[in-house]
């Protein structure tokens, strides 16, 4: 059923009570042209532009617990491009492109909200590296514009600029950036690909894969074997356990991120303003929350709890930048379990292995990234060869000396 | 707050220490000897264990030393820590991850 003025006032005239179910709980068949491994934002985006822009209809996503529930439904919300380097300003802007006009193609409300993401400066180091990204992301043609202290107030009230402790002296502007709604963001994407004709398999875990000849034939799963000869993992912070099923190390370490919500207030926070050296970052949620981000926990795991330390650290900063907030009580804290790369920039391609594709190495940063990974990947699979955006995120640019190195747009917990 | 038992201070908190990531991948001792999957291999690959694994750490707050701990990357617990070049605690080896 489509969302529309017309059902919405049918359905409110019913009481709410015959809205259908928003996708169809699939158990897995024998075999699938494509299998996308991890219901998260980045799977069932590629199983929905696999089967909208390429036709290819015999997909399945597969989650080990319901969708969205991992780093997708856990994260802070935020998307910009403000990146340095040329490859990653094309994807994540083509990303930034494609939120703008989401809603609308899936007919659902992912409540996209460019409202600017203000990048703050403390040290003259910080000037100069957010000066960077600001006159690199110009010249690829992105919007990004470098501000004064006072400039910055202006469009962030709260801010305090002469915090003895993290004094603002500047700051990078995004105006297109913003926040959107991450579980309408998995929701949208699953309805709208299950009604392509996708089957969506909550509750289907990924135990093996069957590699034969270098090439892939099919999956063990806790509801039995599927035979593919194409499958993609997207499974974010646990990528590494499926890649070593398929005896495939990757260049990926496992931290928990922690974040954490107030109470609800009036709305008194118009923009999203993140702070790199300190690792802390806030928007107002449009229930009032203020959503903050801290940073990782700084040892490998795969617990997602939280880690006092670390949420010090973050609410320190806030307190400080913020003195507003200083008496907000906070209502949730917790973790999820982020992929990270050597060079903070994603891993996107078809792996050593023919027919098995990867799309992880996101990190703390591939809520924005969405719709563009999907779109760009789902070409990616369609076609056999990475799409020109895509290319030089290759598993391959370590052999070959070629990082993205993104550590100072991504330092920054974002 | 992670305990931390250094085996030359005794448990102190996390934040005393930097960890250094999983042990058990000692530098080729001839890298030009390798081909560059092999020195791709070495330097960029992870096993990113999900479950019992060692570690190196350095008490960068405290004697300033590096040392080995095993800790379970599923809950965080750890199991035991040694000084480099001792043998392991009984049932700590763990293999590959040894030191
Ligand atoms: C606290 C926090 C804050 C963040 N803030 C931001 C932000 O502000 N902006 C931003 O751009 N990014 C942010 N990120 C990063 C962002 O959340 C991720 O990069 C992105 O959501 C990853 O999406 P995904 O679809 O790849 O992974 P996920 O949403 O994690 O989905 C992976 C799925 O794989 C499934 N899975 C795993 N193993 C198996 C298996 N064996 N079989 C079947 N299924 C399996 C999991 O159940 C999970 O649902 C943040 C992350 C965290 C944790
Ligand atoms: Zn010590």
């Amino acid at each position: 059923m489509r969302f529309s003025l017309f059902n919405l006032v049918r359905q409110g005239l019913r009481g709410h009570a015959d809205w259908p179910e928003q996708w169809r709980k699939a158990e897995p068949a024998r075999s699938y042209d494509v299998v996308i491994v991890g219901g998260g934002g980045h799977g069932l985006a590629t199983a929905y532009y696999l089967a909208r822009r390429h036709g290819i209809r015999r997909v399945a996503v597969l989650d080990k617990g319901p969708i969205g529930l991992g780093n997708t439904g856990r994260n802070t919300t935020i998307c910009r491009s403000n990146y340095l380097r040329p490859e990653s300003i094309a994807l994540y802007d083509h990303a930034l492109r494609l939120w703008e006009t989401l809603s609308a193609e899936l007919d659902f409300n992912v409540m996209f909200s460019p409202r600017g993401v203000l990048m703050l400066a403390h040290t003259r180091h910080e000037v100069e590296v957010l000066e960077r990204h600001v006159h690199a992301d110009r010249l690829a043609g992105v919007d990004n514009v470098w501000l004064s202290p006072r400039e910055a107030k202006a469009v962030c009230p709260p801010l305090e600029l002469r915090s003895l402790r993290f004094p603002v002296l500047g700051a990078a502007l995004q105006r297109r950036g913003g926040t959107a709604r991450h579980d309408a963001v998995a929701w949208g994407y699953a309805r709208a690909a299950s009604a392509l004709g996708v089957d969506i398999c909550e509750g289907c875990e990924v135990g093996g894969i069957r590699v034969e000849a270098g090439r892939l034939v099919g999956l063990e799963t806790s509801k039995g074997p599927i035979a593919t000869e194409t499958a993609a993992l997207v499974a974010a912070g646990h990528s590494s356990v499926l890649a070593a099923m398929a005896g495939l190390a990757l260049p990926i370490t496992s931290h928990p991120l922690q974040a954490l919500v107030s109470e609800p207030l009036k709305p008194c926070f118009p923009c999203v303003a993140m702070s790199g050296t300190i690792h802390a970052y806030v928007s107002q949620s449009d229930k009032g929350e203020l959503v903050i981000g801290a940073g990782t926990d700084r040892y490998p795991s795969y617990g997602q709890k939280g880690s006092p330390p670390v949420i010090e650290d973050a609410l320190e900063a806030v307190c400080e930048l913020f003195p507003i907030f200083r008496r907000v009580r906070m209502l949730r804290q917790w973790a999820g379990i982020v992929d990270v790369t050597p060079d903070r920039s994603p891993v996107i391609g078809e792996s050593p292995i023919r027919g098995l594709w990867l799309n992880c190495g996101w990190g703390t940063g591939g809520f924005k990234a969405t719709p563009g990974s999907g779109h760009l990947f789902a070409w990616s699979i369609a076609h056999g060869r990475p799409h020109p955006i895509v290319a030089p995120f290759g598993l391959e640019r370590f052999a070959a000396g070629r990082p993205i190195d993104e550590a100072a747009a991504a330092a920054v917990e974002h | 707050m992670l305990l931390i038992p250094c085996p030359f201070c005794g448990p102190r908190e996390e934040v005393e220490m930097v960890c250094g990531g999983e042990a058990g991948a000692p530098r080729p001792t001839d890298p030009r000897a390798l081909d560059d999957a092999a020195w791709t291999a070495w330097l960029y690959g992870r096993v990113n264990r999900k479950g019992p694994q060692n570690e190196v750490w350095w008490h960068r707050a405290g004697c300033g030393r590096w040392f080995l701990l095993a800790r379970d990357t599923r809950d965080d617990r750890v199991l035991g820590s040694w000084p480099i070049g001792a043998a392991p605690p009984a049932g700590l080896g763990l293999g590959e991850g040894g030191g």
